[in-house]
Order: structure tokens, then C-alpha cells, then sequence
């Protein structure tokens, strides 16, 4: 006889009356249809749940189950290329089942149970096994090998081993002698609670970027692996675009997609694009390394809260195995919302704007769940993580923008001006910032070319010393300007529109070397310098720019294509060519 | 039958709360018999043990404590559906108000709909043609879209909805599955009218579907009426394959409905006095766009709101522009001058515009011409804006001429009659012609390759018959 049953129901949040059986953030289920939910609450009388799923239809008196355990999600084969809902229910397993909607209840286990994995054992009987040590490969995809790991906090003598050949995810593979002398088996999947940090060896210095061959951020604002980056904008100014893009490019091994209470088109865009796509190294589809967490915007709101946990634990287990892993949320805003709103049904005290108090210290919590690590088994692998943020009414000034600007190093800042000129990126670069510049600048120097962050330095220079300029222009327009500072304008223009600017449907331009990076600094540069020269000669700049040179170097990201970076070169001579015209 | 309770607890706004009640599940319908005879529905919001919390539809005017039985029917809220909706008129919970009887239902659905699977959606591609300019080259409209009008009071929205409805053309099928759902919301009783004599008159009745809550009417209903619309358009779609238009107004008077709701339910209020589930809520409504794998049918949404005092910030257009894909934003100024319809190009966008556009779609040169005129417009705006603290004399000769762009764009693109039609073909090049009036240099949105197809001077000077500023004549006669 089950004596916990549902006393009141206020949309996902349900009491059960004096239960004692329950602990924090476990997991339960809850009514007849067994609803996923979990505890969020306890007090001597009344034990608080929210419920993953719809609770229309429940009535006072129907039992909950306790589960005693927390909410853990299934780590093992088959993650890759499959789409999840926060709860890791995989979603085209549903559809097969339910149809096109999504039912409530639906009990589909997270990972596939009867397809077989080629496993290569990488141990021998007597070997000793500790935590995080690997103990057999599986060719996941095409792209990406899953290295199988003793659980955390797990550690004994190996005393059978299988052979190689195909298993089931729940087969067993290994068998250990504990240290306590228990005899365990290993399968070819663990489970860990989304809510816990999965163990590192140690934390180790950031020194190397995430290369995303977006100029913008490659060469002004760059992320390091293991980084944390924030997308604040106002809607409709680019975010998901942005995350699309760094997903498609960035040199990470793995992507971890959170679509958190977004668009479900926009998933299915995902899905379908990225299926088309091939990773530029390998020559294999993108979703070889991708997987998606689908929480949209109509799915149940606590589950929106889980996604962005469920993302990360899978993301962590990836990089577990030496791999770098990172993972988009778009956006923490609506996982911030969804908070407010359990929050509200709790009627908790409120803070600022109705989010709870405890806001903050969540937002960390996240945030600090990504760095570069040392595992367990010695290998080395990270964890990125770039939050979008949907800040209301574009006010950067609110909670969730606010708040995210204290845990994260990267703040690409979106602009509805520039993006109402549909200048994409439309990331405002007097607004945004990354701390990791100096931690990477060695590796630039080494990697790229030595002078690479001293020419990166030049052009802040310039777009700042624009950005004042445009002050005056404003009042009383550029042409009282004196031709060193139309100079600057102009020179600035061919930053902003020839290089800032980046057309994510252009095939040459979408992704962009960092090589060519640097030679299209060197460029803009050279040009700057040499009309530098012809004006202090005296001649005025209205002749510079009628040799058209000016949009000709604009242009340049179109001309040259990626494979024929030598043409670059030829730009110099072109410059001095033109400039020599003038009379 | 269930057991009918006899009598209340408490009435609250248009909350009544009953003790003692078994058997009760969440979000279930009630009924709700009065002494005089009339008959009231309600729903069943909040459960604490044996109380129930029941909202009432139709308000609590006239129920006391003891003149009322509650029955409540074990089920959620349904709405009966069958071919037979076209041509129909409901009132905002699908009762039908046309005097025509019942609908004979061939099945029932729970109006909440459930969650779309992402993995069992289409991504809309296909294109609707709606005939106005501005919509057609610059936000497109997608089958399967939801793209809403963001207005403000006394602007020429309804018109603008009714002309799409009109002129919106898919591509195959010669219209014969194309059908509208049109849910009116808190609207007054001339736009109501309004709407349904220019469906008349376009002969266009016997293919819509109308839910209406007049602003009079119960304000739990209003909650409702996008539901049942939805569902309605959802059931004709996915199981009738037909393409359907959603037309919602208005937004505004939904979320003021559900804020006056929300406040007499005792919750904790989020920003504006709206509910902190305001998101969620317009999310569960949007969502419902879309296209499903295996359906032949599509459901495009053109919601409209009305933004208090113009403020895009606000609440409700903030946080519909965050699940829409994309808006039209309507601008008073442009209404002022006298531009229909006056759509705001710069704000406005159309997030699946990218993919439903080009070649095989439209036009190859279509997505290089919408770029480029956002960003001349954008320029048109900085130069404006310079010319109001200098005047338009002190103006460098490019930005005058951008000045001149502007004007025209307004005057031949944006404006255009409440009945006039353009293609496709005449849309963009009108837009060529336009951008041709700019010197070449200044088009950096675009391939060389396109700009030599495209690009005609000279056409575009005689079509405008534009002044040539003198420093152009001066450079061209320096090159010959």
C-alpha cells in the first residue's frame, strides 16, 4: 500500500502530504501515468514536486512513486546523432511510439537497448582498474570513437573480460572485484545525476582557443576551449544564428546543442542542416559529432529547467574521454523563466523582476561547469560552454544579462541597430569583450603569426577611434572632418563591412582560416598605412577613395577564395598601384 | 453522470471554490447549472486536497453561493470538429453563434493540443505569395510560418490582414485547400463585423472558420478562443490537408485577459503585472504553427498585436518576437504620411525568409536585392537623421543621394493600394530600379555578377526621373 499520494495540484507543481520517504531533488513519479517529476521541496508536512511533464488530468489521491535517486541521465553509445527532450526521452524513438504530438507519460528508454556496438576491449584479466580509466572502445560514428570508463569512485581487479565482438548496451563486457570484494559488472552504459559535476583529475590553465573561423570572434573577441562565453541580443538581432554558425565551425570534437524553450523549427532546421553539412576535416556529416537536447518553447517548463543539466553531464562525459566538447544553450533566459515560474508556484519570495533570489548562484553553478580539465585518466579535454541571452525588451541591464556578465569571460553583445542594417554578426564591438586574449596571445603567436595580435590591437584602435569620431559626424556631418580623420572613417568602414561583417551563406565566407584572417588584416592595414602616406603628400582623400581601392579591399572576402590565400598577396602591389595614379 | 455538487464556497472574481469535492481532475471541464435555467462552463485551475479552484467562462455574474450545481464531466475541454467548420461562426469556447444548429461532429479534440515533436516537423520552405511589396521581398511569408503584425492602435492592421487573406496565393492546388481560421479576441464589434464583411465580399466565407470573443464578452472565454482556433486549424490541416492561415487579434487583449486572470487567482506577478508564465503561455499558442511529416496540409499564423503606446520593449510584442519567427512591424510615421501599408521595413524581419527564397522559390537574385535595400534604408535613416541637425543642404552628395533613394522607396515601393497585387517579378524589379538610383559603389551587398544583371542606371534615372546630382555628371564626364 502506497500511502504518498497527491494532495494539490497548481500547474507542474504538486504536493504530496506528510511524506517522509522523499529526499531533495530526487526523483518521482508521479500519478497513475507515471509522470516524471522531482522533489523540490520538503518541510515536515508537505513534500513540494514539479512534474517534467503536462499535469492535466491528475486528481488529488493519485499515488507518487519514489525512486531514490536523483535525476540521472544514460551515458553511453548511441548519444551521438540522436535528439533528446530535457529528460533525455529520445525524441524519434517517441515519435515511432505516439505520432507526431508528444504524449504524456511516455516511458522510452534514453538510449537504444537492442542495437549492437562493435566493442574493441582495451584490458586484460588482473589489470588494476580505477575510476575514469578506460576500459574498451566503441566506434560511435564515423568521426568519433567512445572510449567506455570505469565509473567515477569505482575502482578493482579486472576478473573477466568479454571478447571482442558485437553487445547490446546492457551487456556485460567486464566483470570487477571491488575493493570491498564485491564482484561488479560493467556494461556499456553508466548513468550520473545531471545535477552533479562529473570528477576531474585537475583544472588546468586556458591557453588554447576555440577556433570558429568567424572573423569576429577568431580575431577580436576570442573563447578559449574550456571557456565560457555569453550572447546577450534583443530578438530578431541573430543569436540562434550565431550559435548555428559556432556549431557548424567551431574546431570542437563534440557539439552539444540545448535548445532550450526555443523555436521547434528551429530544431528541425538544425537537424536538417546539419545532416547536409560535412565537418570540414573529415569530410563526414556534421551530425557525426552533434547532439541535440530539444526543449521547446511548448514542452513542459520544469523539463526546460533539466535540459540545460542534461546537456552539460553529457557534454562532461564526452570530455571525460579526452575529447573537446562544446555545448550551445540557446537561450539560459527561457531556463532562468522557467525558474521564475516554478519559483512563483512555490510563492517564494521574489527578487529582482521575479526571479528568485537564489538566481545568481544558479547561473555559476552552470558556468563553472566548463574549463579545461585534466581527467581521470590523464587525457585532456573541455568543456565550452556559450549561453544565449534573451534579454526582455533588449535591456541589458536586467537580471539574467547582468548576472551571466559575472561568470563568464566572453560577452559577444548583439545590436538591433546593426542588425536592423543587416550587419551579421550583428555583435556590437564596443559593447563586447573576452578576457581570454591575453591567456591566447601565445598561442597566436606561435599558431598563426607573430604579429597577429599586435595588428588585432591596431584595428580595436581604429574602431575606437571611429566610434568617437562618429560622435562629431552625428553633430554636424563628416565632411568638415579634416582628411586624416575621414581617413580613419573610411579605413574604419572597410573593418567593419570587409571584414567584420561575415555572410554566413556565402560559400567562401562562412568559414574563414585563421591564415586568411591574418593576411586580410595585413591588407586593410597596408592600406591604411600607405594612404596615410598619399594624404600627408598633401593630396586630399576624395581622390583616394575615386581609385575605388578602397571597395575593392572591401570586397576581398568574396574575391579570394580559401584554397588561394597567395592572392592576397597580389593586394599590396594593387594598393600601391592604385595610390600611384593620383596625380 | 457524475454527482452534481450543490451549491459554493467562495466566489472570487470569476473563481468559484468549492470544498469537499471527490474525484476531481486537474484542468477538467465543469458545468455549472443555475437556478434560472442557464448553463455555465468552467475549468477546473487549482486542486488542494478536497477544494477545488474552478474559473467560469462566462464570469460569475448572477451566481451565489447556494443558486448553483456543479457537475464536473471527467474530461478536458473539447471542441468537436468536422469538415462542416468551414463557413462557420463560434463564439471564443466553440459554441456556434450563427444560429445554425450544432455542429455534427465527426470526432472531438482536447483544445490544449500536446506538444509538437520536433523530430516529426517539416521546416517550412515553400513560400506564400501575398502580393504587397514590402511583405513579399523583404519578409517573406513561409507556409507553416508564424509571422506577427506588431501595430499600434488606429493603424491599418485589419486592413493589412484582410488584404493578405485576399491576395495570399500558394502555389499549387488553385486555392481549392486553402482555408482560414480567424480567431478575434477582445476586438471591438465593427472590426468583428468588419472582418466578416470583406471575407464576404471576397468571396472567400465558405472557406473560413471564425471564433469570436468580443471585447463585452467573458474574459475567461478569450483565454480560450486562440485554443479552440487552433484546433480547429490544426484538425483541417493535419487531417483534411489543407492549408490554413491563422489569423489571431488580438494578442494584446489575450494577455491583458490572462493578466486579469492570473492577478484573481492570487499569483505572483512577473514584469508589467503579468503572469511570470506569460512566455510559456504565448508559446503553447505560437508553437501550434507549423508543418508535420506525413500531412499534406500546413498551419501559417499571422497573429496581431497591438503594442500599448507603440513600445516594441513591451511585454507582450517582447516576448511574442522572441518565439515568432520574425514580425512586420507597422510605423506610425509612415502611416502619417500616408503610406499603406506602412510597414516599418528596418525592425521587421522574416526568420525563414532565407530558406523559402531564391532560386526554385522566387527569384536567384532575391535574397543579394532584400539585403541590400535594408541596407540603403538603414543608411537612408542615418542620413535623415543627419540632415534634421544640419539640413539637407549641408548633406555630402551621396548621402543626398540616399536622401532621394528614400523618399522614392517609400512613395513606389512601401505604398501601395489597398486592392493592387504585384507579382513576384514586379516586386523585385521595382526594387532593382529603386537601388539602381544609388551610384553602383555604394550597392556592397552585392556580387559583381548579380549588379551587372541587374544594375541599370540610366532606366532607373528616366523611371524616377531623378535630378543627377552635379559631382556624379562631373565624375562621369572626367572618365569619357
Amino acid at each position: 500500500m502506497n500511502e504518498n499520494v497527491i494532495y494539490s495540484i497548481n500547474g507542474p507543481v504538486v504536493t504530496v502530504k506528510n511524506a517522509s520517504v522523499f529526499s531533495m531533488l530526487e526523483m518521482v513519479y508521479v500519478g497513475h501515468k507515471k509522470l516524471m517529476g522531482e522533489v523540490i521541496s520538503i518541510s515536515r508536512d508537505a513534500t513540494t514536486i514539479q512534474v517534467y511533464e503536462s499535469t492535466t488530468g491528475l486528481q488529488p489521491g493519485e499515488p507518487v512513486y519514489a525512486s531514490h535517486q536523483p535525476i540521472q541521465v544514460t551515458l553511453g553509445p548511441g548519444i551521438l546523432r540522436n535528439i533528446f527532450d530535457g529528460i533525455e526521452r529520445p525524441l524519434r524513438a517517441i515519435a515511432k511510439e505516439s505520432g507526431a504530438f508528444i504524449e504524456t507519460g511516455s516511458a522510452v528508454a534514453p538510449l537504444d537497448e537492442e542495437a549492437l556496438w562493435q566493442v574493441t576491449m582495451k584490458i586484460k584479466v588482473g589489470d588494476k582498474l580505477v575510476g575514469g580509466q578506460i576500459y574498451a572502445t566503441v566506434p560511435e560514428t564515423d568521426l568519433i570513437e567512445h572510449r567506455l570508463m570505469v565509473p567515477p569512485h569505482m575502482s578493482g581487479e579486472v576478473v573477466w573480460v568479454g571478447d571482442n565482438k558485437t553487445y547490446r548496451i546492457h551487456d556485460e563486457v567486464v566483470k570487477l572485484r571491488l575493493d570491498n570484494g564485491d564482484l561488479q559488472a560493467l556494461t556499456l552504459c553508466q548513468k550520473w545525476p545531471i545535477k552533479t559535476a562529473r570528477p576531474v583529475k585537475e583544472r588546468l590553465p586556458i591557453s588554447i582557443p576555440l577556433v570558429t573561423g568567424q572573423r569576429i570572434f577568431d580575431t577580436l573577441f576570442p573563447i578559449a576551449k574550456g571557456g565560457t562565453a555569453a550572447i546577450p541580443g534583443g530578438f530578431g538581432t541573430g543569436k540562434t544564428m550565431t550559435q548555428h554558425q559556432l556549431a557548424k565551425w567551431c574546431d570542437a570534437d563534440i557539439i552539444v546543442y540545448v535548445g532550450c524553450g526555443e523555436r521547434g523549427n528551429e530544431m528541425t532546421q538544425v537537424l536538417e542542416e546539419f545532416s547536409e553539412l560535412v565537418d570540414p576535416k573529415s569530410q563526414k556529416p556534421l551530425t557525426d559529432r552533434t547532439v541535440l537536447i530539444a526543449n521547446t518553447s511548448n514542452m513542459p517548463v520544469a523539463a526546460r529547467e533539466a535540459s540545460i543539466y542534461t546537456g552539460l553531464t553529457l557534454a562532461e562525459y564526452y570530455r571525460d574521454m579526452g575529447y573537446h566538447v562544446a555545448i550551445m544553450a540557446d537561450s539560459t533566459s527561457r531556463w532562468a523563466e522557467a525558474l521564475r515560474e516554478i519559483s512563483g508556484r512555490l510563492e517564494e519570495m521574489p527578487a529582482e523582476e521575479g526571479f528568485p533570489a537564489y538566481l545568481p548562484s544558479r547561473i555559476s553553478q552552470f558556468y563553472e561547469r566548463a574549463g579545461y580539465m585534466k581527467t581521470l585518466n590523464d587525457a585532456e579535454g573541455s568543456v565550452s560552454i556559450i549561453g544565449a541571452v534573451s534579454p526582455q525588451g533588449a535591456d541589458f541591464s536586467e537580471p539574467v544579462t547582468q548576472n551571466t556578465k559575472r561568470f563568464v569571460r566572453c560577452f559577444w553583445a548583439l545590436d538591433k541597430q546593426l542588425a536592423y542594417a543587416r550587419h551579421y554578426f550583428a555583435i556590437n564591438w564596443n559593447e563586447s569583450y573576452s578576457e581570454y586574449v591575453n591567456d591566447l596571445s601565445r598561442w597566436y603567436m606561435r599558431n598563426v603569426d607573430a604579429r597577429f595580435m599586435n595588428c588585432r590591437q591596431q584595428l580595436t584602435a581604429l574602431l575606437a577611434e571611429e566610434t568617437k569620431l562618429m560622435e562629431i559626424v552625428k553633430l554636424i556631418g563628416s565632411d568638415v572632418l579634416p582628411d586624416d580623420q575621414k581617413l580613419v572613417i573610411e579605413i574604419s568602414k572597410v573593418i567593419r563591412v570587409g571584414y567584420l561583417q561575415q555572410n554566413a551563406f556565402h560559400p567562401e565566407d562562412t568559414y574563414v582560416p585563421l591564415a586568411k584572417q591574418m593576411k586580410m588584416m595585413d591588407v586593410i592595414l597596408y592600406l591604411y598605412k600607405q594612404s596615410k602616406k598619399v594624404l600627408s603628400e598633401g593630396k586630399p582623400m576624395s581622390l583616394i577613395l575615386k581609385t575605388g581601392i578602397f571597395d575593392k579591399v572591401i570586397k576581398m572576402k568574396y574575391d579570394v577564395a580559401n584554397n588561394q590565400l597567395e592572392l592576397l598577396d597580389t593586394y599590396m602591389p594593387m594598393i600601391d598601384e592604385a595610390l600611384a595614379q593620383i596625380e | 453522470m457524475g454527482i452534481q455538487y450543490l451549491g459554493l464556497n467562495e466566489i472570487s472574481g470569476p473563481l468559484i471554490f468549492l470544498d469537499q469535492v471527490d474525484d476531481v481532475h486537474y484542468e477538467e471541464m465543469v458545468e455549472l447549472h443555475l437556478d434560472n435555467g442557464e448553463k455555465r462552463l468552467g475549468r477546473v485551475v487549482q486542486l488542494e486536497g478536497k477544494r477545488a479552484v474552478i474559473q467560469v467562462f462566462e464570469g460569475t455574474n448572477g451566481i451565489s453561493l447556494t443558486n448553483v450545481k456543479t457537475l464536473f464531466t471527467g474530461k478536458a475541454m473539447e471542441l468537436p470538429l468536422s469538415k462542416e467548420l468551414l463557413g462557420r461562426v463560434f463564439n471564443g469556447s466553440g459554441q456556434p453563434i450563427d444560429g445554425l444548429g450544432d455542429l455534427y461532429a465527426e470526432k472531438s479534440k482536447d483544445i490544449n493540443g500536446s506538444p509538437l515533436n520536433p523530430v516529426s516537423r517539416v521546416y517550412p520552405r515553400n513560400y506564400i505569395n501575398t502580393g504587397i511589396s514590402s511583405i513579399d521581398a523583404l519578409t517573406t511569408l513561409i507556409r507553416g510560418q508564424k509571422l506577427p503584425i506588431f501595430s499600434g492602435s488606429g493603424m491599418p492592421h485589419n486592413e493589412l490582414a484582410v488584404q493578405l487573406v485576399k491576395q495570399a496565393k500558394i502555389s499549387e492546388g488553385d486555392g481549392k485547400n486553402f482555408g482560414i481560421v480567424f480567431a478575434a479576441m477582445g476586438v471591438k464589434n465593427d472590426v468583428a463585423d468588419y472582418f466578416r464583411r470583406s471575407f464576404e465580399e471576397a468571396g472567400v466565407m465558405d472557406k473560413v472558420v471564425m471564433f469570436i470573443n468580443l471585447s463585452n464578452d467573458p474574459i475567461i472565454e478569450r483565454t480560450l478562443t486562440p485554443r479552440c482556433a487552433l484546433t480547429a486549424a490544426e484538425y483541417l490541416a493535419y487531417e483534411h490537408d489543407m492549408h490554413i492561415l491563422v489569423i489571431l487579434t488580438d494578442i494584446t487583449s489575450y494577455c491583458e485577459a490572462l493578466r486579469e486572470f492570473s492577478s484573481s487567482k492570487g499569483e505572483i506577478p512577473g514584469r508589467k503585472g503579468y503572469p511570470g508564465y506569460l512566455y510559456s503561455d504565448l508559446a503553447s499558442l505560437y508553437e501550434r504553427a507549423g508543418i508535420i511529416q506525413g500531412a499534406k496540409g500546413s498551419v501559417t499564423q499571422i497573429p496581431i498585436l497591438t503594442m500599448p503606446n507603440d513600445d516594441i520593449t513591451h511585454p507582450i510584442p517582447d516576448l511574442t518576437g522572441y518565439i515568432t519567427e520574425g514580425q512586420i512591424v507597422l510605423d506610425r510615421s509612415l502611416n502619417q504620411m500616408g503610406v499603406y501599408p506602412p510597414v516599418g521595413i528596418l525592425p521587421s524581419l522574416s526568420r525563414l525568409m532565407k530558406d523559402g527564397i531564391g532560386e526554385g522559390f522566387t527569384r536567384k537574385d532575391h535574397s543579394a536585392l532584400s539585403n541590400q535595400l535594408f541596407a540603403a534604408y538603414a543608411k537612408v535613416q542615418d542620413a535623415r537623421s543627419l540632415a534634421s541637425v544640419i539640413g539637407e543642404d549641408e548633406l555630402s552628395d551621396v548621402d543626398k543621394q540616399y536622401m532621394s533613394f528614400g523618399a522614392l522607396f517609400e512613395e513606389h515601393f512601401l505604398n501601395q493600394g489597398f486592392q493592387e497585387d504585384r507579382s513576384i517579378q514586379t516586386t523585385l524589379d521595382l526594387g532593382w530600379d529603386l537601388l539602381s538610383v544609388l551610384p553602383r559603389e555604394e550597392l556592397d551587398r552585392v556580387d559583381d555578377e548579380v549588379l551587372d544583371e541587374f544594375y541599370n542606371h540610366e532606366k532607373a534615372v528616366k523611371r524616377f526621373s531623378v535630378k543627377q546630382p552635379e559631382i556624379i555628371k562631373e565624375l562621369a564626364g572626367n572618365e569619357a
